[in-house]
């Protein structure tokens, strides 16, 4: 579809807004649910609200902190050796975080364990850095860490708040009236299985969503972009589980 | 032998720790991507384990150099997964052709760094560490080759419109798990 340069130009400075990007991070392109980014700590960490914010405050931190860097460094950074040098990058960020919950929230250290380093072959972030950072200014590279992070971490709220009411009758650890009295918590939503399918159901209502979004603006929604990050990822969409995800 | 059996079928990583979850839905869309995939995840598997180990406690533990276990953890495991990948290419073609293609990206599953890690965080013996990277990666496999399975069937069944793709996998994904529940207890009961 042909269209008028000028307005091809104010298009993309919309887009490169900071508004724009962070309520594309946040809402139209959640990392979660509409990406399918990230997904490993998702599951193991939302068997509580608590566990998930804290994770999701830890993303953040390493989101904005790499964004932030490798933004600085895209030029000086060779094309060729840029994956490792990200993970590089993210790994220091990892660590600081690693150190700094090890250090004051000793009790969240044990709850998260293994899955703090992991944030280093988390998707979410090397996808970022590579289709974002890489190629943006520094601010609004910021602007997307965050509103990544922020998306991320609403869409680990969410499902741990699902979880640990259904799973354990608690909501922050407090207990919630009618359950265990009248309703019997459910197990099955706290165990492994439990994740997989909160995670089914969730991203079945994020498709109703989507599509109720096209019908209301009668156009389709910003499609979520071509997973240009192939390589980000290990090499291939599919592996991300990312390419699928955006097809549906 | 217990270590073994529970990292297999108890522990599981994918299907427990969620471990590799990513890899685990992009390549069980059929069964022999997923049977290279998963030969080349035991083969990092047991290869880093048998680096990282030594290294933690040869070098960073020595030099008070802890902290740095997670940065130097995964430059480790890349520049392995790479040096494989250039071995076998030049030594055994039939094996590169085989799984040649899931090696790079095997760098960035998160059961490979999970499982050295692990080992260190439950400060496993060498050959601990080595029993539980091979039960790791034989418990994907298994998780693989049982979904990938599953996964053909249900890629064929009419499912509701908004649950097509995706959430019907993801579901199909916790009944497989649940099913691993039955081996709960099989470790201390067999091995007590």
């Amino acid at each position: 579809m042909y269209k008028d340069p000028e307005e091809r130009k104010k298009e993309q400075k919309e887009k490169d807004s900071p508004m724009h990007i962070l309520m594309d991070g946040i809402l139209f392109e959640n990392p979660v649910f509409r990406l399918v980014l990230g997904i490993c700590p998702l599951l193991a960490i939302t068997t509580s609200a608590k566990n998930a914010v804290s994770m999701g405050i830890a993303v953040i931190f390493v989101l904005m902190g790499s964004e932030f860097i490798i933004s600085m460094l895209r030029k000086i950074i060779p094309d060729k050796v840029r994956i490792p040098a990200f993970i590089t990058i993210i790994a220091g960020f990892v660590t600081i975080v690693q150190l700094l919950i090890s250090a004051y929230l000793p009790a969240l250290n044990s709850s998260l364990g293994l899955y703090i380093p992991l944030i280093v072959v988390n998707c979410i972030v090397l996808a970022r850095a590579e289709a974002f950072a890489s190629k943006k200014s520094v601010l609004s590279s910021l602007v997307d860490g965050f509103g990544m992070g922020v998306g991320f971490m609403a869409a680990l709220f969410f499902m741990g708040a699902i979880r640990e009411v259904l799973g354990a009758g608690t909501f922050f650890g407090l207990d919630l009236p009618l359950f265990g009295t009248v309703i019997e918590p459910m197990m099955f939503f706290i165990l492994p299985p439990g994740g997989f399918f909160v995670f089914g159901i969730c991203i079945c209502f994020s498709q109703i969503f989507v599509k109720w979004m096209d019908k209301k603006r009668g156009k389709p929604l910003a499609k979520a972009p071509e997973i240009g990050n192939c390589e980000a990822c290990g090499g291939s969409c599919s592996t991300c589980g990312g390419s699928e995800g955006t097809k549906i | 032998m217990i270590i073994l059996f529970s990292a297999i079928l108890v522990d599981n990583f994918v299907l427990s720790k969620f471990l590799g979850i990513c890899s685990f839905l992009g390549v069980s869309k059929n069964l022999k991507t997923a049977m290279g995939m998963s030969g080349a995840v035991v083969l990092v598997m047991l290869a880093s384990t048998a680096l990282t180990w030594p290294i933690q406690y040869l070098l960073l533990d020595p030099l008070g150099l802890g902290y740095l276990q997670t940065l130097v953890f995964i430059l480790v495991i890349a520049a392995l997964v790479q040096m494989i990948e250039m071995v076998m290419k030049k030594t055994m073609p039939p094996l590169y052709n085989a799984l040649g293609i899931f090696l790079p990206l095997i760098t960035t599953n998160c059961a490979v760094l999970g499982v050295a890690i692990l080992n260190i965080t439950k400060s496993y013996s060498f050959l601990d560490a080595m029993v539980n990277a091979l039960g790791g990666g034989l418990g994907y496999t298994l998780s693989l080759f049982l979904f990938s399975g599953v996964r053909s069937k249900v890629d064929k069944a009419d499912v509701p419109e908004a649950l097509k793709g995706l959430p019907i996998t993801l579901i199909a994904a916790s009944l497989v798990a649940v099913s691993f529940f039955g081996f709960k207890g099989l470790v201390e009961n067999l091995f007590s």
